[in-house]
């Protein structure tokens, strides 16, 4: 049972004394270490590329509004599935359900933004093959856009577990390493709106 | 059970908080290209900031804060070796 002292929870849900979850637990963190290494990657590429419209259009066509909504979307996506791992952790089934749905519905509109976002760009004449710039930054911000897709059909299965009792709290920790994943999605988006949007303007 | 020892987490009256602390930041930083005054130290702002809400996010989002310091040791590396591969790509391609 979860109990409150000084603004922290002590929680006997999350284990870091039991071997099994602690190796998971680990090899999340070293998986989205290396994933850190991919996006560094991308990001620098698109840096390189940032400048070479070959006559195309540039960062000049971005809605810098639209984005940002999309971006406190993603933003609050991650309160929310803190709030679905935080009632989990406390054997609290129902809460953490609504949570987990409202995190799910939040991916789905920052993604429906995405696709919205790239409708308008090829409208304006930016596609994969327009320049350079452009395929960096499609597959940058394509790349991450299909992580979040994965965020949610994670979970969207989570979800559906939940509803079949397959969730119970000794399953907690599919819910604490689906958060990780999420909030990992979200602060790499949180380097690319700056680097590749705020930045450019 | 499963679990052998306790965690410390944040009450969710904190996660609101934090939440809303990176909805200001968020805020802010989209205020920032549009304010002439802070042309000069825009970029410095803007990676600040990003910094700080990164920062924040791994922290009481992702408990790394209050968990197992070998965890923050395996990001810590990812991230050293994702700005090492970062510097490489601008370097290799004369990019500064």
């Amino acid at each position: 049972m979860a109990t409150h002292t000084d603004g922290v929870v002590q929680s006997d849900f999350e284990s870091t004394g039991d071997p099994v979850h602690r190796t998971r637990k680990t090899a999340m963190w070293i998986w989205l270490g290396s994933e850190a290494f991919f996006f560094g990657a991308m990001i620098a590429t698109f840096l390189l590329y940032r400048n070479t419209t070959d006559g195309g259009p540039g960062s000049e066509i971005f809605n810098i509004p639209f984005t940002s909504a999309s971006t406190f979307v993603l933003l609050m996506s991650s309160l929310t599935m803190v709030l679905a791992d935080n009632a989990f952790q406390n054997r609290d089934q129902r809460q953490g359900r609504i949570w987990l749905i409202g995190t799910v519905l939040l991916g789905l509109t920052f993604l429906a933004g995405q696709i919205f976002e790239f409708t308008e760009f090829v409208h304006e004449g930016l596609k994969m093959s327009t320049s350079p710039f452009g395929s960096s930054f499609y597959m940058l911000t394509g790349f991450h856009g299909l992580h979040v897709a994965g965020g949610v059909l994670l979970l969207s299965l989570l979800v559906a577990f939940s509803f079949r009792g397959r969730l119970s709290p000794d399953h907690g920790m599919n819910v604490e390493l689906t958060a990780l994943y999420w909030h990992f999605v979200d602060i790499v988006w949180i380097v690319i709106f700056t680097v590749v949007y705020l930045l450019q303007i | 059970m499963a679990a052998t020892t306790t965690t410390h987490h944040p009450t969710q009256k904190t996660y609101w908080l934090v939440a809303v602390m990176l909805a200001v930041v968020t805020a802010v930083e989209i205020a920032i290209p549009y304010i002439s005054a802070l042309d000069s130290v825009r970029a410095v702002l803007l990676i600040l900031f990003s910094l700080v809400k990164f920062i924040t996010v791994i922290a009481v989002f992702m408990h790394l804060r209050w968990d197992l310091r070998s965890y923050r040791l395996y990001f810590l590396f990812g991230l050293i070796g994702a700005l090492a591969v970062f510097m490489v790509v601008l370097a290799t391609f004369r990019a500064f």
